[in-house]
C-alpha cells in the first residue's frame, strides 16, 4: 500500500510538467523560498521577469482590444453575440392579412378622448396582428397542394388518373366515380367541415355518406322530384328541396319536419353563424329559416320570378340571386328591397359565385360569358368569353374557380388578378354537370352529374390548414357537441345582417348636424326653427291692415339687421385673420388662378 | 409533372390516448373566422345577460340584536371580525365566516353611539348615551368572568361619534365639540369648536394622519388640523350631512352623506364646490364607506336601500335591497373588497357581495380566464344600447320606484321654473346658471 501511495505520489508530479503560474509567483522573495524546497526541474521553471512582462503585456493586449470594441460601439463580452437579436421579424405583408380596418384619422379632431380610446385599442390590436402573423409564419402545420407541368405540357391536359397515380394512396383515394344513372342528375353537398358528403338525385336519391372512408350514412329515395340538398350546422342533419315542400332529414334518413311555410324551392344556402336556411323558390320567394328555433326569420318576395340562381356571401351573409333578365341582386333578411341590383349579362345569369373573403363575385349568363365583380365598388373587373357558356360555377377556399361547361368541367386559377388564357385543369364527366361544390380543406373538386357523382382531385384547391375552434375534420362527437353548444350560444341574430359586418364596431359619432336631420325626418319639422313672427291682433281699429304689414316688416327687417350685423362681422374678423397670415408668409403655395389677381403697384 | 395534393396524417390532428387533451391546431386567418363583430357583440351580449342571471349579492343575514343596529366597526387586522353596536346599548362581536355571534357585552345604557377598533387591533372603544367612553378588550373573558371595560371615562356631554388616530394612542369624539383625547388621559387634550352647534361625526384622514373632518348640525363639514389649536375650514351646505369618509388611497378627497338625498365628494383643498354630486338616493342618505381600493364606495340610506357608486360617477352602479330591510342606519366595505356589511333598524346585520355577479371562492384557471375575458367584452360593448340596458336594469322596490320618479319631476320642475320665471324675467346676469354641484353649497368659511 505505502508504496504504490509513494508510487501515486511520484506520478503526480511526473505529469505536471507545466507548474501553473500562482499568485505569489510575482514576488521575487517567494520564488527564492520555494526553490531550493521544490522538485521542479529547473528548465522549466519560467523567469519570474518574464512571466511579468508576458503578463503586463497581455493585459495591455486586453485593454486595447477593449478600448477598440468600444470605440465600435460594441461591447466587449466573451460570449459570441447573437446575430439575430430579438424575436423573428414579420414581414409587413403577412401582417396585413391580419389588420383589421380601424382607422384614427377617420374621427375628428376634436373628439380627443375617443382619440385617444381609438389610438390606444388600436395599439393593442396591432400587438395581436403581430402575434398572429407570427403565428401563421412558425405555426401552421400543412402547406397547399399545387401542380406544375412539364416543359410545354399544359396542365390541362393532365388526367385524373395520372394525378391519382401520382399521389400517395390516401390522396389518389380521393379520385373516384359513383355510378348512379338511375336518379340523376344530382346536385350535392359538403358539410362544413369537408367530411361528409350529402347527394341528391333529381329523381328523389338522396345520400349522405363518409365519402373518405366511402361509409354509407343513409340512402333513401324521397319518391319526389329533388331540387336541391344542403347540409344544416353539423352533420346530424340536412334539408331536403322537394317537389312542394321543404324537408328536414337527420344523418340516418329520418324525416324531422316538413315545412309547408317553404314551398317549391328550388335553391338553398345554409348561413352557418347565423343558422338560417335561405331558400329561393319557384314563387320568387326568398325565405330564411332559423334552425336553432325552427321560425322563419323573413320571406321577401322578390318580384323576379323564377329564382334558381342562388349563392351566399361568406363573409356578411348577404345572399345573392342571379335572374333571367341578366341582373343579380343582394338580398339580406332586414330588409324588403334588395341591397343592391347590378346588371351582370345580356341574357339570363346562370351562375353566381362569391369568393371568401367576400371580395369578388364570379357570375355567368346565357351570354356565354363570364365575368368577375369587384363587390367593394360593384364594378367588373374580367370579362371572358367561354364558348359553350358556364352552367354552373363553383369558387374553393383558396381561390380556384370551376365552370361547367356541358359535360367537362374546368378549373381556373387566379381568374380576378391577370387574365386566363386557358384552364388550370379540365376533366369530362358522363352527362351535363348538375351540381358542382369544392369540398373545404381538402383538394377535391365534388361534380354531380347525369350519371352520378364524380370526385375529382384538385390540387391547390383547399385550405391546408384549419381552425380547429371553427370547423375541424377531425373532431370527436364530444368536440362536435361542445362545439355545437358554443356556436348556439354564440348564434348572430339575423338583424345583424348588413353589407359591412365590421360596422358594429366602428366608432358612432354622427354630428349635431345629422343627428339634427334625421330628427327632422322623424318629426316632420324642424323642433330648432324659430316660429314665424304673427303680428298680434289689436281691438279697437289699431289692427289695420297697414298696421300688422308695418309691424311685420319692423320685425322681419330687426332680423335682417342683426345677420347683417354678424355676418359682416365674421367677413372683418376673415379678413383680419387672412391678412395676418399673408403678412406670416408671403409666398406661399400658388394657385392656378393666382395670374389673375392685381399686383401690388410697383 | 409536379403535384402535391393535400394529404393529412391524422396522428398529427388527433389525440394519442384518451388521456391526452384534444388537440385543436388553430388558424388565425380572418376569412376562415368570419363575423368576428357580430360574433363578439353576441357574447358580450350574452356576458351582459349571464351577469344579470348571477347577480345575487345577498349572502347572510346575521340577527342577534335586540334592537336597531347603531352603529359597526370593522376589525383593523382580522377580516371575519366584525362588531356592532345596537340601540339597547348592546355591543355583539361577530365571526363573519361562520355567520354567527361570538361574544355580546352590554357596553351602554341607551344607544351605542360610535365604536373603533383600535389600530393594533387589541382593544376596542365604544361611546353611548351614558355619556361614557369605553375601552374594552378584543379578547373575551375567561368563562365565569365578567365583561368589565378596561377603562372607562365619563364626559360631560354625550358623545355622538368617535375615530381612532391611525398611528398614536389618540382618538377623537365629537359632541357638542370635537375633542381630541389621549388614551392615557381622562380628559381631552384638545377641544374644538366652531360657533355653536353640535357635531354627528368626526373622522381622521387615513393618510394625512392628524387631519379630521367632521359633520355639524349648522349644515357644514368643518376641516381640523390636531396640531393646531383652531380649526382649518368649514363649507356650509343647503342641508345637514349625516356622515362622512375619507378615501383611503386619494385622501384629499371625502365624501359625505346628506340630507338631501344626495351624497358629495369635496376636495379637501377646494371646498367651493363638490367634484361629484351623487345622486340616486330617494331618501336621506345615512352613512358612507369606501371601498379599501378607493374607486367606489357604499351608502347607506332612510330609503331603506344601500347603493354602490364609483366615485367619479353622478349615478349609483348597484343597488341592493330586500322585502324586509328596513331603514340602513350604518354600512361598512371589508378590507378585502369583496363584502359590504350593512346594518339597518330591523336588528338585522346584512352580508352582501360588493360584486353582485362574482364567484366567490377558489376559481380554476379556465375560469379566471373566461371571467376576464367576459370583463373586456363587457367593456367593449358597453355602450352599445341594447347591452346598456340590460346591464343597467335593476329591479327596484315600488316605493323607490315612483319616489325617484317623482323626484325627477320635481327637479325638472324646478329646473323650468328657475329658467323660464326667475331667470328670464331677471336683469341679465343677475341669476346665473348654476349647474348641480354649485347649488348646494352655501358658503365656505376659512
Amino acid at each position: 500500500m505505502a508504496s504504490a501511495e509513494v508510487a501515486l505520489k511520484h506520478t503526480h508530479v511526473e505529469k505536471k510538467k507545466k507548474v501553473s503560474e500562482r499568485y505569489w509567483q510575482g514576488s521575487g522573495e517567494e520564488k527564492k523560498d520555494e526553490a531550493p524546497g521544490g522538485s521542479h526541474v529547473p528548465g522549466d521553471q519560467p523567469a519570474p521577469l518574464g512571466s511579468q512582462t508576458n503578463q503586463q503585456t497581455r493585459a495591455s493586449e486586453k485593454k486595447k482590444k477593449y478600448k477598440a470594441a468600444e470605440r465600435h460601439g460594441k461591447k466587449a463580452i466573451t460570449r459570441k453575440p447573437d446575430p439575430f437579436p430579438g424575436s423573428a421579424p414579420v414581414p409587413e405583408e403577412k401582417r396585413l392579412k391580419f389588420r383589421r380596418k380601424m382607422k384614427i384619422d377617420q374621427l375628428p379632431q376634436y373628439l380627443t378622448k375617443l382619440r385617444r380610446v381609438v389610438a390606444s385599442s388600436q395599439a393593442e390590436s396591432e400587438i395581436t396582428e403581430k402575434e398572429s402573423a407570427r403565428h401563421d409564419q412558425l405555426l401552421l402545420q400543412e402547406d397547399a397542394g399545387f401542380l406544375e407541368g412539364d416543359e410545354d405540357e399544359d396542365t390541362c391536359t393532365i388526367s385524373q388518373e395520372d394525378i391519382a397515380d401520382a399521389v400517395d394512396i390516401t390522396a389518389g383515394a380521393k379520385y373516384f366515380n359513383l355510378n348512379l344513372s338511375q336518379f340523376g342528375p344530382y346536385r350535392l353537398d359538403y358539410s362544413k367541415t369537408g367530411r361528409q358528403l350529402l347527394l341528391g338525385g333529381r329523381r328523389g336519391h338522396v345520400a349522405c355518406l363518409d365519402w373518405q372512408t366511402k361509409q354509407l350514412l343513409c340512402e333513401i329515395n324521397v319518391m319526389e322530384t329533388v331540387n336541391d340538398v344542403k347540409w344544416l350546422h353539423s352533420e346530424a342533419m340536412y334539408a331536403v328541396a322537394q317537389k312542394k315542400w321543404l324537408y328536414i332529414y337527420d344523418s340516418s334518413g329520418i324525416e324531422l319536419h316538413c315545412i309547408r311555410k317553404f314551398n317549391d324551392v328550388l335553391r338553398m344556402q345554409f348561413l352557418p353563424y347565423h343558422f338560417l336556411l335561405a331558400t329561393a323558390s319557384a314563387t320568387g320567394f326568398l325565405q330564411y329559416l332559423d334552425v336553432s328555433v325552427g321560425k322563419e326569420v323573413a320571406a321577401v318576395g322578390t318580384k323576379a320570378g323564377r329564382l334558381d340562381v342562388m349563392c351566399q356571401n361568406p363573409q356578411n351573409a348577404i345572399i345573392h340571386l342571379g335572374h333571367s333578365n341578366g341582373t343579380v341582386t343582394l338580398w339580406s333578411p332586414n330588409q324588403k328591397e334588395a341591397i343592391v341590383k347590378m346588371l351582370c349579362h345580356h341574357g339570363g345569369v346562370r351562375s353566381v359565385a362569391v369568393d371568401k373573403t367576400g371580395t369578388y363575385m364570379v357570375t355567368s349568363g346565357m351570354d356565354k360569358k363570364l365575368k368577375v365583380f369587384d363587390l367593394r365598388s360593384f364594378k367588373p373587373f374580367q370579362s371572358y368569353f367561354l364558348p359553350a357558356g358556364a352552367s354552373s360555377l363553383a369558387l374553393s377556399h383558396r381561390g380556384l374557380l370551376s365552370a361547367a361547361t356541358g359535360d367537362i368541367v374546368q378549373v381556373y386559377r387566379d381568374v380576378w388578378n391577370t387574365p386566363v388564357k386557358k384552364p388550370y385543369m379540365a376533366h369530362k364527366v358522363h352527362g351535363a354537370v348538375w351540381g358542382l361544390h369544392f369540398c373545404p380543406y381538402e383538394d377535391v373538386l365534388g361534380v354531380g352529374h347525369g350519371e352520378g357523382f364524380t370526385s375529382m382531385l384538385v390540387p391547390g384547391a383547399g385550405e391546408p390548414n384549419f381552425d380547429g375552434l371553427d370547423s375541424n375534420p377531425y373532431r370527436s362527437a364530444k368536440q362536435r357537441q361542445e362545439w355545437e353548444v358554443k356556436a348556439l350560444l354564440e348564434k348572430i341574430q339575423p338583424d345583424l345582417i348588413s353589407l359591412d359586418p365590421g360596422k358594429l364596431s366602428q366608432v358612432d359619432y354622427a354630428t349635431f348636424k345629422q343627428k339634427h336631420q334625421d330628427k327632422v325626418k322623424v318629426l316632420g319639422y324642424d323642433p330648432l326653427a324659430r316660429d314665424k313672427f304673427k303680428p298680434r291682433m289689436r281691438k279697437k281699429g289699431r289692427s289695420s291692415t297697414g298696421g300688422v304689414i308695418r309691424r311685420k316688416n319692423q320685425v322681419a327687417h330687426e332680423d335682417k339687421r342683426e345677420i347683417i350685423i354678424t355676418t359682416l362681422k365674421e367677413k372683418a374678423e376673415s379678413a383680419k385673420e387672412r391678412k395676418k397670415n399673408n403678412n406670416g408668409q408671403t409666398s406661399a403655395v400658388r394657385s392656378a388662378l393666382d395670374r389673375f389677381k392685381k399686383r401690388a403697384a410697383p | 409533372m409536379k403535384v402535391k395534393v393535400l394529404s393529412r396524417n391524422p396522428d398529427d390532428y388527433v389525440r394519442e390516448t384518451k388521456y391526452d387533451i384534444q388537440r385543436v391546431p388553430r388558424n388565425y386567418d380572418p376569412t376562415l373566422n368570419p363575423f368576428e363583430v357580430p360574433r363578439e357583440y353576441t357574447r358580450a351580449m350574452n356576458a351582459t345577460k349571464l351577469e344579470r342571471v348571477l347577480a345575487k349579492p345577498f349572502l347572510a343575514s346575521l340577527d342577534g340584536h335586540r334592537d336597531a343596529v347603531n352603529c359597526m366597526a370593522k376589525h383593523s387586522t382580522s377580516l371575519s371580525t366584525l362588531l356592532s353596536g345596537a340601540c339597547d346599548g348592546e355591543v355583539k362581536v361577530w365571526n363573519l365566516t361562520k355567520h354567527n355571534c361570538v361574544r355580546t357585552i352590554q357596553a351602554h345604557e341607551g344607544f351605542v353611539r360610535g365604536m373603533v377598533v383600535r389600530f393594533c387591533g387589541t382593544s376596542f372603544y365604544s361611546i353611548g348615551d351614558d355619556k361614557t367612553i369605553k375601552q374594552w378588550n378584543m379578547e373575551a373573558p375567561g368563562y365565569g368572568v365578567e365583561e368589565e371595560p378596561i377603562n372607562t371615562i365619563l364626559g360631560k356631554t354625550v358623545f355622538t361619534g368617535l375615530d381612532h388616530h391611525q398611528k398614536n394612542g389618540t382618538f377623537a369624539t365629537c359632541g357638542q365639540t370635537v375633542d381630541i383625547w389621549d388614551e392615557q388621559r381622562s380628559t381631552p387634550i384638545r377641544s374644538f369648536s366652531w360657533g355653536v352647534e353640535s357635531f354627528s361625526s368626526v373622522r381622521f384622514n387615513p393618510v394625512e394622519t392628524e387631519l379630521l373632518a367632521s359633520c355639524a348640525s349648522d349644515r357644514s363639514i368643518v376641516l381640523y388640523d390636531m396640531r393646531e389649536s383652531m380649526p382649518l375650514k368649514k363649507v356650509i351646505m343647503t342641508m345637514r350631512s349625516n356622515t362622512l369618509s375619507w378615501n383611503p388611497m386619494e385622501a384629499f378627497y371625502f365624501t359625505c352623506a346628506n340630507e338631501d338625498y344626495n351624497l358629495y365628494t369635496y376636495d379637501m383643498r377646494y371646498l367651493e364646490k363638490p367634484v361629484t354630486v351623487h345622486m340616486d338616493h330617494v331618501s336621506a342618505v345615512l352613512d358612507v364607506d369606501y371601498s379599501p381600493t378607493g374607486r367606489e364606495f357604499v351608502s347607506a340610506s332612510f330609503d331603506k336601500s344601500i347603493r354602490i357608486f364609483p366615485k367619479e360617477n353622478r349615478n349609483s352602479r348597484e343597488v341592493y335591497h330586500t322585502k324586509r330591510m328596513q331603514h340602513v342606519v350604518c354600512v361598512k366595505w371589508s378590507a378585502d373588497n369583496k363584502y359590504v356589511m350593512s346594518g339597518s333598524d330591523e336588528m338585522n346585520i346584512r352580508l352582501w357581495k360588493a360584486n353582485a355577479a362574482e364567484k366567490l371562492g377558489v376559481l380554476s384557471h379556465r375560469e379566471k380566464l373566461a371571467a376576464n375575458y367576459n370583463q373586456k367584452l363587457k367593456e367593449k360593448f358597453q355602450y352599445h344600447p341594447k347591452v346598456k340596458r340590460i346591464a343597467r336594469h335593476r329591479h327596484l322596490p315600488k316605493h323607490i320606484f315612483t319616489e325617484a320618479k317623482e323626484h325627477t319631476v320635481m327637479r325638472e320642475a324646478r329646473r323650468r321654473k328657475y329658467v323660464n320665471n326667475v331667470r328670464k324675467h331677471s336683469k341679465p346676469g343677475a341669476v346665473p346658471m348654476l349647474s348641480e354641484r354649485e347649488k348646494h353649497v352655501v358658503a365656505v368659511v376659512k
